[in-house]
């Protein structure tokens, strides 16, 4: 639904040039949600921003729903951003307008009939649930209420994709819950591709079928978030479960263990404790859903150095585990 | 001077006043609008950046914002000939006045429309609207309550300049104050027209004041 090809994109700024984008290829598939999670001057909004062409690319190619946006021009490239949503972090909404007349904004540039457009704005406040609040103003309502808004009205084009730009940023981890939810809710309901940019691994975690991880203008890391996180050295999986920095104790092993779904269940510990007569110290871990599945990691400690443990840690690899020794 | 030949004086220099106020302050309005959305969006960072238009409508506006309107007054008087046939009189006035205020009023739209959020603009943009309808529906629509404020603060600045182009010839208050009051020691006379325009400016303020409240739903 989405693909970009070798996006670059440089600014000047006070004499400097800073290459924000610098060589990103990204496909997401219609139907999935795609997370890019980055640091703040990652890149991640410049990206975003190159796919409605809000910032025209310096090279590359960017391609929407089969149309070759930067071959556009500047009527016909209106017209496909009608049928690209976009949320913001601020929610960009018209302070002047009520939650109806927000919601009727995109359907007035799009030409549609008065009556026609009462009928839509209906049910896309209904859509989103806030129909009680057609009438108030922006300022009169919450954070979460405003992301609504901004959602309905994204979605008033009848748009088959829709970019996030930190859409749940501004908001209480209770809001961003409710608002993530509706996210998902569109995603399966309308089949609504989604591609968002968030430094909240928590967004990736909740709603993301695949990921990517941007470091100063380039991916670290892209894929399904499934297989990202149970690639060993993987900075998302890092991110994810919440482990300290190894601090390993000499003459001991330091083995980091990723599991899918049942593996969980799966008592590998005790099995590599009894299969190979050796004391097994459990020094953290936790198990998180994401990506659709269930997926843990847990640091164990094993007594003597790496090359001494050469079969147990070949124990754990055949039993389908994701082994990383950090010691 | 008794009230009775005071009244008929007063009230045609009223009415004289009010005129050169309101018709430049129509002209004002389109004109500093127009010109204020220019500077806007012709700017770097602008819907339509466009530098040369930027830096000569800037230039205009900052020459006609440092001439004082007394010497504006009388070096616009050929102008004024050649647009109204005539350069005493209330109508002689108006293009003075007006040309004087436009670019007074057009900075203060300029920082009326600055001040709508960069990320509403960026929303329009994304929802596929085009520049007309951005500086209709989005800079000049947001803007509103700061544009009718800064219109305010120009019709009392109009009401202020009308006096002194009164003084040389354009009828009202102005006229009044300085051949009554001044040339002729008329102290009562004086005073009556302090307060006309004290009252004058005050009801301005006040209806400014209301009508942003009003538009405003921040």
């Amino acid at each position: 639904m989405i693909q970009i090809e070798k996006l670059r994109k440089a600014y000047k700024a006070r004499g400097r040039t800073v290459t924000a984008v610098d060589g990103v290829d990204l496909t997401v598939d219609a139907g999935t949600v795609h997370g890019v999670l980055g640091r703040s001057g990652a890149g991640k909004s410049t990206l975003l921003r190159c796919v409605n062409l809000l910032e025209r690319p310096d090279s590359g190619r960017v391609v929407v729903d089969g149309r070759d946006l930067l071959a556009l021009p500047g009527g016909e490239l209106r017209r496909a951003r009608q049928r690209i949503g976009m949320i913001h972090q601020h929610f960009g909404l018209l302070s002047s307008r009520t939650v109806a007349g927000n919601v009727a904004f995109p359907l007035e540039v799009m030409g549609v009939p008065r009556a026609e457009r009462a009928a839509r704005v209906a049910e896309l406040l209904d859509l989103v649930g806030l129909t009680e609040h057609a009438r108030a103003h922006p300022a009169r309502i919450s954070g979460g209420q405003k992301q609504r808004v901004g959602i309905a009205r994204a979605l008033a084009g009848r748009p088959n994709v829709l970019l996030s730009d930190e859409a749940t940023s501004a908001l209480d981890p209770e809001t961003t819950a409710s608002i993530l939810e509706l996210l998902r809710d569109l995603n399966r309901r309308l089949g609504l591709t989604i591609l968002l940019i968030t430094h909240e691994m928590d967004v990736v975690r909740r709603i993301c079928d695949a990921a990517s991880v941007m470091r100063d203008g380039r991916f670290t890391e892209s894929g399904p978030v499934r297989d990202l996180l149970l690639r060993p050295g993987s900075e998302l999986a890092r991110g994810l479960f919440p482990l300290p920095p190894p601090d390993p104790r000499p003459g001991t092993t330091l083995v980091d263990v990723t599991f899918e779904g049942d593996g969980a269940d799966r008592p590998f510990v005790s099995a590599l404790a009894r299969t190979h007569d050796i004391d097994v110290n459990i020094v953290g871990g936790s198990v998180e859903e994401a990506g659709g599945t269930r997926i843990g990691r847990l640091r164990i400690e094993l007594p003597g150095d790496p090359s001494a443990n050469a079969a147990p840690l070949e124990f754990l690899r055949s039993s389908g585990l994701v082994v990383e020794v950090r010691s | 001077m008794t009230w009775d030949e005071m009244f008929p004086l007063l009230r045609q220099g009223t009415i004289e006043t009010l005129q050169m106020t309101l018709w430049s302050t129509l002209f004002t309005a389109l004109g500093g609008v127009l010109l204020g959305v220019v500077l806007v969006v012709t700017d770097r960072d602008g819907l339509l950046p466009l530098a040369p238009v930027n830096k000569l409508v800037g230039l205009v506006v900052n020459v006609g914002r440092a001439v004082p309107f007394i010497i504006l007054l009388m070096a616009l008087i050929p102008v004024t000939t050649a647009m109204v046939g005539t350069s005493i009189g209330t109508t002689a006035a108006i293009p003075p006045l007006t040309i004087a205020a436009i670019p007074f009023y057009a900075r203060l739209v300029e920082t009326s429309l600055r001040e709508v959020e960069p990320g509403t603009i960026a929303a329009a943009l994304a929802l596929g609207a085009s520049r007309r309808q951005i500086v209709v529906k989005v800079l000049l629509r947001e803007a509103w309550p700061g544009i009718v404020a800064g219109l305010t603060v120009t019709v009392i600045a109009l009401i202020g300049y009308s006096a002194m182009a009164g003084a040389i010839g354009g009828g009202g208050l102005g006229d009044l104050a300085k051949r009554y009051g001044y040339q002729r020691f008329e102290t009562g006379m004086m005073l009556v027209i302090v307060v006309l325009l004290v009252v004058l400016v005050a009801l301005v303020q006040m209806l400014g004041d209301h009508l942003a409240r009003r538009l405003s739903h921040r």
